[in-house]
């Protein structure tokens, strides 16, 4: 367990730094939220979103969690640029627990997108947004929660594949269904019955459900239950199939 | 007692048109503080060998020990006593020499302040002092093939394993190469086994050489030895030797039947 801990920390030590040395990578997740926030944002304030709350505790939700998705589900592309330059079998090569290899690279994920989370909601209160701070403070935590998910199986599909032309199209094909049926830019109680029940099987509609009952201070709620479970299950899911892939990936 | 020993050991691959036996069953031993040349045609295995004993690919078959850990159940062991240096090398260009020397040695679990002395130790000892603060892209093709070299000795391992070492370097840096693996060797008594193509080289560095094809072992001896039973004198070159064996060439007259395609 310590020998884990202490390989984590190397690990995300080196991906801390690159980050921190790179002011594009920190800031680039936060360009389409931010971009959604301005200029999709203002359409919303009339609307009757039937919702509770205003239309910005109803779309900042869906924009942290739309940071998380797009921002986590790419992380493999650096995986698959450090497959050809050898760098991710050199450190494959050491004893270093399998699990630190990928929690290290999760972690410095984890802290980026909720450093560019904290940026988002600071741009939203300047928009408008109003929302109780333990709100605020949970939906980081879904934030958090959906980037170990998304990161440790983008991870684990870049140590599948061998090019970024297998890798792209995947994530696409699997992001933008997931961004459409959560509900993620307007709420599914929009929607025709047939669309409705379609989104609730998307996972991910109860992380984007859960984050918007907190931002309305709903935390004690069926939302939020469901919320909860979904996403630790989500991590938990997939932290084992990226450690498994991760020690077993081939050629 | 061999340093490496494999019996059997064998690794297909399932891919959408059928299996691909990449090695078909590899027997070798290697005793401590050889220097081995592993050479054979591209595709013959020799880097999926490769991968195996250094723990980054699981075989489908056989058996392996390599520096007295047995390579399906103590992985972490062998890894422990082995430095790899893959073809591609494993350096971040944006990285300086220092900080990727340091993060190594630390995942070879080394505590802080060893690893750092280390790094300097073996940067010293490869010639990299001075390139220290440098960004790995910013160092020459010796240079980096040097730094590789170096990323894997961190730990003393007992056993390098070298993969096409000096592909893509000048001659004169390969010839640097080759003194420093003779150094290590002669200094640590560290068993090398290295891939190459430059039959030169293998004629040069290797006590000994294994020959592989279609991912079987299909000669092993000493230079000179290949040549005489293969290409008919102890001052042929390696190079009619090596074409003899691998049926890649008309054979010469006394030749065994080169062996069959599948």
């Amino acid at each position: 367990m310590h020998s884990f801990l202490s390989d984590t920390a190397i690990v995300f030590g080196r991906y801390a730094r690159q980050t921190l040395r790179s002011r594009m990578q920190m800031l680039f997740g936060i360009l389409m939220p931010l971009l959604y926030l301005l200029f999709f944002g203002p359409l919303l304030t009339d609307l009757p979103l039937s919702a509770d709350g205003s239309s910005w505790q109803v779309l900042v939700p869906g924009l942290l969690l739309q940071l998380g998705l797009f921002g986590a589900s790419f992380c493999g592309f650096a995986v698959i640029l450090e497959k050809h330059s050898g760098v991710v079998d050199r450190m494959r090569v050491t004893p270093a627990s399998r699990l630190a290899l990928l929690a290290g690279r999760v972690l410095r994920d984890t802290l980026l997108f909720l450093f560019q989370a904290v940026l988002l909601v600071l741009a939203a209160l300047v928009m408008g947004l109003r929302a109780p701070l333990t709100g605020i403070l949970i939906g980081f935590a879904f934030v958090a929660l959906l980037t170990i998910s998304l990161a440790s199986l983008s991870y684990a599909l870049a140590m599948k594949v061998n090019t970024p032309q297998e890798f792209g199209p995947v994530i696409n094909a699997l992001t933008m269904p997931s961004m459409l049926l959560s509900g993620l830019m307007l709420p599914m109680a929009l929607a025709p019955a047939w669309l409705d029940v379609l989104s609730h099987f998307m996972p991910f509609r109860y992380l984007v459900d859960a984050v918007r009952a907190a931002f309305v201070g709903h935390y004690a709620s069926m939302p939020m239950l469901y919320g909860v479970l979904v996403a630790l299950a989500m991590s938990a899911a997939s932290l084992t199939l990226g450690t498994r892939l991760f020690q077993k990936a081939g050629a | 007692m061999a340093i490496i020993s494999t019996s059997g050991l064998s690794r297909t691959f399932t891919t959408k048109r059928g299996t691909v036996e990449a090695v078909r069953g590899i027997d070798l031993v290697v005793q401590p503080g050889e220097i081995v040349g592993f050479l054979g045609p591209n595709g013959a295995g020799k880097t999926t060998t490769l991968r195996m004993l250094t723990t980054l690919l699981p075989p489908t078959g056989g058996a392996a020990t390599v520096a007295g850990c047995d390579l399906a159940s103590d992985p972490a062991g062998v890894r422990a006593k082995t430095g790899y240096v893959a073809q591609s090398g494993g350096v971040d260009p944006n990285i300086t020499v220092r900080e990727e020397l340091v993060t190594q040695a630390r995942l070879y679990r080394m505590p802080k302040a060893e690893a750092a002395a280390r790094a300097e130790e073996v940067a010293a000892d490869l010639g990299l002092s001075e390139l220290m603060e440098r960004k790995c892209a910013a160092l020459s093709g010796g240079q980096r093939r040097r730094l590789d070299i170096a990323m894997g000795l961190l730990h003393r391992p007992a056993v390098l394993f070298l993969d096409e070492p000096t592909t893509g370097l000048d001659p004169g840096s390969r010839a640097d190469l080759w003194d420093l693996v003779r150094r290590i060797r002669a200094e640590q008594g560290t068993t090398v086994f290295l891939t190459t193509h430059y039959l030169d080289e293998a004629d040069a560095l290797a006590d000994r050489l294994i020959i592989v094809d279609e991912g079987r072992v299909i000669a092993e001896g000493t230079p000179a030895a290949l040549k005489e039973q293969h290409a008919g004198s102890t001052t042929a070159s390696l190079q009619d030797a090596f074409l003899a064996i691998t049926g890649r060439a008309p054979a010469a007259p006394s030749e065994e039947p080169a062996p069959l395609a599948v």
